[in-house]
């Protein structure tokens, strides 16, 4: 009776304690139309991008998931903060979801922002399942706006993921179309003269690296909210209004840099954290990243959303006007990127000259001991040689041939010029750091970390509470965005208590990268390049978080097998 | 007594077993495919052609890669075969079954077998060799060969791609054959013994799996087996004209 008596009083006081929301997502086999083909791909609930999920902070959700496929899936969402077993990676969170089962995620929404989610599984994720997580805050926000859209991106290929994994390995360029030809030889004897050209061929001919990899996958259409260049996504506006755009990069390889011709753009928030506003005319998200931005249109014209993929192989495009049908000018893209001396200078055997090039060194350090920050290899030489770029940014290797500038010579964001609103953490001292290397063999197409594949590889041990300062030594000649599960990563910009809080960090070849975690989270989570074909080809690891509460000891030895494609 | 007994037996049971049981659960060990050598397959066909001499003689040929393997450990067949088409008869035919390894950066060691059945006697030889990509783009794969009457030859294989547009393809390749005792059934003579040197212009059609290309393929005997050759009646120089497609699947 008494009990009774408990349940009732209880379940009434569970509408007032907090909101529950209940979402069902099915898994399925879809035709993704780009405008410039159609290829089998896959969606949830029948479309790729997904469904845009929208909770509201301190919302406790259920998400069913159902798998229409013949395959294992799952769903990781991106940037959340739960626990463990609701992230969403088969064999580290939980064991998958099988053929036709239907799995139940839930979770307490514990934040604000703009997310997403993502399939975990294989190549599901390059082939189309993913989605828009919008989450209202509990307060208010300190910024206005009249409407908000999102604006999510892709870099959809007409191959299918794992057929674009089996080409790479086997051709490591095999997507690479903006390689120098004879023509650009000759156009560079005439700006540089013969033997300065010929010099640098052999420099980089001695490396055996490419000039023009900034880019893997290459042939993609760039899209947006599923609309490729030519079925042009239009969002519509009244002039006047403030506009909050909430860019996400689902792409599985492309990084864009992205502007909209004639507006200025306020950056409010990233990764899903307010910042310092701060005004910019262009801005490149990697990988994975979230940038929510503030347009404030105020005449009755469209206005061209222009994304160009960083090493310019592809764009994306979409438009804000007042009303569906008008479309503004798109901008022709810019020449291809290519890499200088600069970017290599991460590599082994790179910093004298660059010319030992006998073997790659200490291509072994499986352990994760940590404390070892002794100078490795080729590290900080980024100003070693400067003589090709021009443009020298925060975050790049001085001299790089990637970092970027705005086409209207304007501000194009930094990570430095990122400041979070409100810290999230109390600043203090890191209790010790660890040190990675974000390592590969571009000829053989093998990534990973510390040289160490994560077939091969320990899982790397945290200890509840400790606050960890991960130092990124990128010694490969790609940007990779290093995305940490579960905990959130304290981009170090040299703001102290306001540094940025992000999930992903974009290491830039040639460059030392620091930032830092609050251990807050027990369990295991994955940590890896969100490149899908780096994650796949090695570039990841396990993270064990020993300790906290109410857990038992972390064991890898006595597990339950979970099978499947990961 | 005894029950004193199954109480400490089941009091050890549970401490053993309880705590595993319950990180079973929470803690699932990545078994997934993730966790496991990504193994890749294919075949590839550096050269598919048809082939035209300078004395009319006709010729179809080929040069393929079938593999499958991990980033440590791949298995390749290697088959190579020139088909005198008027004659009906194989010249060549050679195929290997190698194992292959990574042995620094860029280069892998090979070894294993291969048969030559072509029309004539036939050999098996050991095969050990080393492949690559040396400094300035230059893909090179060598190899000693050793038969049982203890005959031993060496190949290297030289070929760079000089890019004319990114889809335009100008390849040149030198496949060089030397011989370190004489083996004069099969008309081989000691010391160089053959280079083939070809030129092809290929187009990359269907992304890199279909490449047609057109070219021209100079072959030339030496020494001692370019003696057998002239004695068994034969001819120790041919120029080519060729056309055919690079295939890789």
């Amino acid at each position: 009776m008494k009990a009774r008596l408990l349940a009732g009083a209880l379940s009434m006081l569970l509408p007032v304690v907090g909101l529950a929301g209940e979402y069902d997502l099915t898994v399925d086999r879809i035709k993704i139309d780009t405008g410039d083909f159609v290829k089998e791909g896959i969606g949830y609930n029948g479309k790729s991008p997904g469904p845009e999920l929208r909770f509201k902070e301190g919302e406790e959700v259920t998400i069913n998931v159902t798998n229409n496929l013949d395959e294992m899936t799952s769903i990781h969402w991106h940037g959340l903060i739960l626990p463990f077993e609701q992230d969403g990676v088969p064999g580290i969170s939980f064991p998958g979801i099988q053929p036709g089962e239907t799995f139940t995620y839930n979770f307490p929404v514990v934040q604000a922002g703009t997310y997403w989610f993502h399939s975990h599984s294989g190549f599901q994720e390059p082939d189309g399942a993913f989605g828009a997580i919008v989450i209202e805050p509990e307060g208010r926000e300190p910024f206005r706006y009249d409407r908000d859209y999102v604006v999510q991106l892709t870099d959809k290929h007409p191959h299918a993921g794992d057929r674009i994994m089996r080409n790479l390995k086997t051709t490591p360029d095999y997507y690479n179309r903006q390689q120098q030809t004879v023509g650009e030889f000759f156009s560079e004897v005439s700006e540089q003269g013969f033997m300065n050209t010929v010099k640098d061929r052999l420099a980089w001919g001695d490396m055996r690296m490419m000039k023009a990899d900034v880019e893997d996958v290459q042939g993609f259409t760039g899209m947006i909210n599923g609309k490729g260049p030519k079925q042009n996504w239009t969002g519509v506006f009244k002039p006047g209004e403030r506009i909050r755009l909430r860019f996400i990069n689902s792409s599985a390889m492309t990084y864009f840099d992205v502007r909209i011709p004639g507006l200025d753009m306020t950056v409010v928030q990233a990764d899903g954290n307010n910042v310092q506003p701060v005004n910019v005319d262009e801005f490149r998200i990697g990988v994975a990243e979230t940038y929510d931005v503030i347009v404030r249109p105020q005449d009755a014209q469209a206005y061209t959303i222009f994304a160009e993929s960083m090493g310019r192989s592809g764009f994306a495009r979409a438009t804000l006007a007042p009303e569906e049908g008008m479309q503004a000018p798109v901008p022709p893209m810019r020449d291809p990127a290519r890499l200088t001396m600069a970017d290599m200078a991460g590599m082994p055997g790179m910093d004298h000259g660059g010319m030992d090039h006998s073997t790659m060194s200490d291509m072994d350090h499986s352990s994760m001991a940590g404390m070892d920050s002794s100078s490795m290899p080729g590290m900080d030489h980024g100003d070693m040689m400067e003589n090709e770029g021009e443009v020298s940014a925060p975050f790049y290797a001085k001299g790089s041939g990637i970092a970027p500038t705005a086409a209207n010579g304007g501000k194009f964001l930094s990570y430095a010029d990122l400041k979070a609103q409100k810290p999230l953490y109390e600043d203090r001292e890191p209790t010790r750091e660890i040190e990675l290397r974000l390592t590969g063999n571009m000829e053989r197409y093998t990534w990973s970390i510390n040289g160490v594949k994560y077939e091969d590889a320990d899982p790397i041990r945290l200890q509840y509470g400790e606050r960890v300062r991960f130092k990124f030594v990128n010694e490969t000649m790609m940007t990779h965005p290093m995305h940490l599960h579960g905990m959130w990563s304290i981009l170090d910009v040299g703001a102290g208590e306001w540094n940025p809080i992000k999930h992903t960090v974009s290491v830039q070849p040639g460059t030392t990268l620091y930032m830092e975690t609050e251990v807050d989270a027990p369990g295991q989570w994955a940590f890896h390049c969100h490149l899908s074909y780096h994650a796949a080809a090695g570039m990841f690891r396990k993270v064990i978080v020993e300790g906290g509460p109410e857990t038992s000891q972390p064991s890898t030895d006595a597990a339950t097998d979970l099978g499947g494609d990961a | 007594m005894s029950r004193i007994k199954s109480l400490v037996a089941a009091g050890l049971l549970g401490s053993v077993f309880i705590p595993a049981v319950v990180s079973a659960q929470e803690m699932p060990s990545d078994t997934t495919d993730r966790k496991k050598p990504l193994a890749i397959g294919g075949a590839q066909f550096e050269e598919f052609e048809y082939r035209y001499s300078d004395d009319d003689e006709e010729l179809a040929v080929w040069n393929a890669d079938i593999f499958y393997g991990t980033d440590d450990l791949k298995v390749r067949w290697l088959s190579k075969g020139e088909y005198a088409i008027e004659e009906q008869a194989y010249e060549g035919l050679e195929n290997q079954l190698v194992g292959q390894v990574p042995i620094s950066k860029f280069f892998d060691a090979k070894a294993g077998v291969r048969f030559d059945t072509p029309e004539g006697p036939d050999r098996t030889y050991a095969v050990l060799g080393i492949a690559g990509l040396a400094p300035q783009w230059f893909e090179v794969d060598t190899n000693l060969y050793v038969n049982k009457q203890g005959d031993t030859s060496a190949e290297l294989d030289a070929e760079y791609e000089l890019l004319l547009t990114n889809y335009w393809i100008l390849s040149a390749n030198l496949d060089a054959t030397v011989a370190f005792s004489e083996d004069r059934e099969i008309g081989i003579g000691k010391g160089l013994v053959s280079t083939e040197t070809g030129l092809r212009l290929s187009y990359d059609l269907i992304d890199r799996s279909v490449s047609p290309y057109v070219g021209v393929v100079h072959e030339r005997k030496y020494g001692d087996t370019a003696d057998f050759a002239e004695a068994d009646g034969g001819g120790t120089e041919d120029w080519f004209a060729v056309i055919g497609a690079k295939l890789s699947f």
